[in-house]
């Protein structure tokens, strides 16, 4: 009965995004969005995969990661390499990106993930900075002053990232490894001693939370015409940490709300900058202070429903 | 005599990093909490001592006990609001709180003011002495004179008063220290206090040394000071200090090797390198995690 109920459940979100994405393209075949609404909706994609990806790190496995946008930028600057450099097409530099992200998230996770808590987050604060750092030096890719890249990224190319991303971290999450990442989450020595092999899976998680941020860097950089690695510093790992955070630790579906409602306030905010980030630190403090465990906390929107449900009258355990 | 300059160049450096870093490494102790904002409250001490050597032309000394003492009001005042209700919450909910503050901060003053550069008047004048073929600026010597200076006072304040005891006592057990009668929570913004007045001092020397201020200077100092505090050993004072000046003077090597652009990049490899080898510092003991 279970298994029946979720694999419904899955089915009707696989039709869900799929109708959405139809009346999105329709939307913009017939010519009603502009550049301005495509642009948003792709932006918005763009975060909620980085906001995903985080989510199995800090979420799911609970390894304090502040070094997301380092591989944002990897996977930027090695796509922009792909198409610009060495003229490949776009789907190549896509994957280019994601594997070579993935390479860097192991080797930054298997060194600083026998830390722990603070001391992790400081480590991979640091590895971003190492690697902006590094783009800023090195003047095949222009130093300080970017590079030019053309607009390639385009509705399909980010729905199709968006629905891999998602698609593939929920079932992680479900599946015997997510569990594991949970437990080490919940209580890691408790998790070491009961035989699950703690380094195996902090560094399998980071490896593919950098993947889909590497495949999110493809996308952002493409989505522009120039990247710079100014764009990559600490202040964008903050973002996304936010989106993360903001929605609720270890709940999916409340980092993508958290994700597009920040960004359409940060849309409407940007010829205000200052006071989109007032409102923004403000927002952060207030959550974490009377709710520090995000807006949905572990919960996610399906299990609403279920309340919901289960208030009117229906057995709450008789799934 | 090239290294000896660039040592004594170094060391002023390094104990601009150390001074914040105490700050760190005081609030780490008894807290266990990156206190994120506390390079704000650096930049906040060098606006502070700007406005009041330019705009109302007090002399350096006034400036720097008007800027360390609003210092560790705001200091304190961030701790009562921000961290209070949150002494035990998870880590990562402080964390992120500390950041969240430390954006306020940055985002506020540059709301009131403008993120324009401001540029630090000259209050002493630009002497510098020969001291074994190695020339040592004015400035080089206020700013260490007033840096050991202090670090002195704090030693004293740590180990010799009732309050120091007090610090002490809570940051090796805050539960045993509040059964004996001590009160934590006092005790905790006196920690605030004391760590964010150094860092307005340390605001107040960096103006004068690098002569240009602006609302997100704090960022990198503030990082940086936090690496000085981990090569230390975070949670001990003089590993801060001695972190302080071991990260001033491989910077100013690295500059001076013609690698300036990775200087701040050799800060954070020295951080990871500690990290992985010694997460426990200089001066740190290892310690088992308990079940």
């Amino acid at each position: 009965m279970k298994k029946l109920k979720k694999s419904k459940q899955f089915w009707i979100f696989i039709s869900s995004s799929i109708a959405a994405y139809a009346i999105v393209q329709a939307l913009i075949m017939v010519g009603i969005l502009d550049d301005f609404y495509i642009n948003t909706i792709v932006f918005m994609s763009i975060n909620i995969m980085l906001a995903v990806s985080l989510h199995l790190v800090i979420g799911i496995t609970g390894q304090f990661s502040l070094g997301h946008a380092g591989f944002l930028a990897v996977g930027a600057y090695v796509s922009a390499i792909v198409t610009m450099k060495l003229n490949l097409p776009f789907p190549v530099a896509i994957l280019a990106a994601g594997v070579m992200a993935t390479i860097a998230g192991l080797i930054i996770g298997i060194p600083s993930l026998r830390l722990r808590g603070d001391y992790l987050a400081i480590a991979t604060l640091g590895f971003a900075e190492i690697i902006r750092i590094i783009f800023l030096n090195i003047e095949y890719v222009g130093g300080a002053a970017g590079m030019q890249v053309d607009h390639l990224t385009n509705w399909t190319y980010t729905f199709i990232c968006l629905f891999a991303t998602i698609v593939i971290i929920v079932n992680f999450t479900n599946s015997r490894h997510g569990r594991a990442c949970i437990s080490i989450r919940e209580n890691e020595i408790a998790a070491d001693a009961m035989g699950i092999n703690t380094t195996y899976y902090k560094v399998l998680a980071f490896a593919i939370g950098a993947f889909f941020a590497g495949i999110a860097g493809a996308l952002y950089a493409h989505n522009f015409y120039i990247i710079q690695p100014v764009n990559f510093g600490f202040l964008k790992s903050i973002d996304i940490l936010i989106y993360v955070v903001l929605g609720g630790l270890g709940s999916l579906s409340g980092a993508i709300v958290a994700t597009i409602l920040l960004t359409i306030v940060s849309t409407f905010l940007q010829s205000y900058p200052e006071t989109r980030m007032i409102i923004y630190s403000l927002v952060l403090i207030i959550v974490m202070l009377y709710r520090p465990k995000g807006l949905m906390g572990t919960m996610e929107i399906t299990d609403y429903f279920k309340l919901w449900r289960g208030s009117k009258g229906g057995s709450k355990h008789g799934q | 005599m090239e290294w000896l300059q660039q040592l004594v160049n170094g060391i002023s450096l390094g104990s601009i990093y150390a001074l914040i870093a105490l700050g760190y490494t005081m609030v780490y102790g008894i807290i266990k909490l990156i206190n994120f904002a506390h390079g704000e409250v650096f930049m906040i001490g060098a606006f502070i001592g700007y406005f009041c050597i330019a705009g109302w032309g007090l002399g350096l000394f006034p400036a720097l006990v008007i800027a360390m003492t609003s210092c560790a009001i705001i200091g304190v005042v961030i701790e009562r609001i921000a961290y209070k209700r949150l002494r035990n919450a998870t880590r990562i909910a402080v964390l992120i709180t500390a950041i969240g503050v430390s954006l306020l901060i940055q985002n506020g003053v540059i709301y009131m003011r403008g993120a324009q550069p401001e540029a630090y008047p000259a209050v002493l004048a630009n002497k510098s002495f020969d001291f074994l073929g190695v020339q040592i600026s004015s400035q080089s010597i206020l700013i260490l004179s007033v840096s050991v200076g202090l670090m002195i006072i704090l030693q004293f304040i740590v180990h010799k008063t009732k309050i120091g005891k007090a610090m002490r006592a809570v940051s090796y057990d805050s539960e045993a220290a509040k059964l004996m009668g001590i009160n934590v929570d006092n005790t905790i913004s006196a920690t605030f206090a004391i760590g964010s007045a150094l860092a307005g001092a340390a605001g107040v020397i960096f103006g004068i040394y690098y002569t240009k201020i602006d609302p997100l200077m704090g960022v990198i100092p503030g990082l940086k000071a936090f690496v000085a505090a981990v090569l230390g050993g975070i949670g001990i004072i003089p590993g801060a200090m001695v972190g302080g000046l071991v990260l001033g003077v491989v910077e100013t090597f690295v500059s001076a090797l013609g690698f300036s652009l990775w200087r701040d990049a050799a800060a954070f490899i020295i951080l990871i390198l500690i990290l992985i080898f010694k997460p426990s510092g200089i001066f740190g003991k290892n310690t088992r995690e308990k079940v």
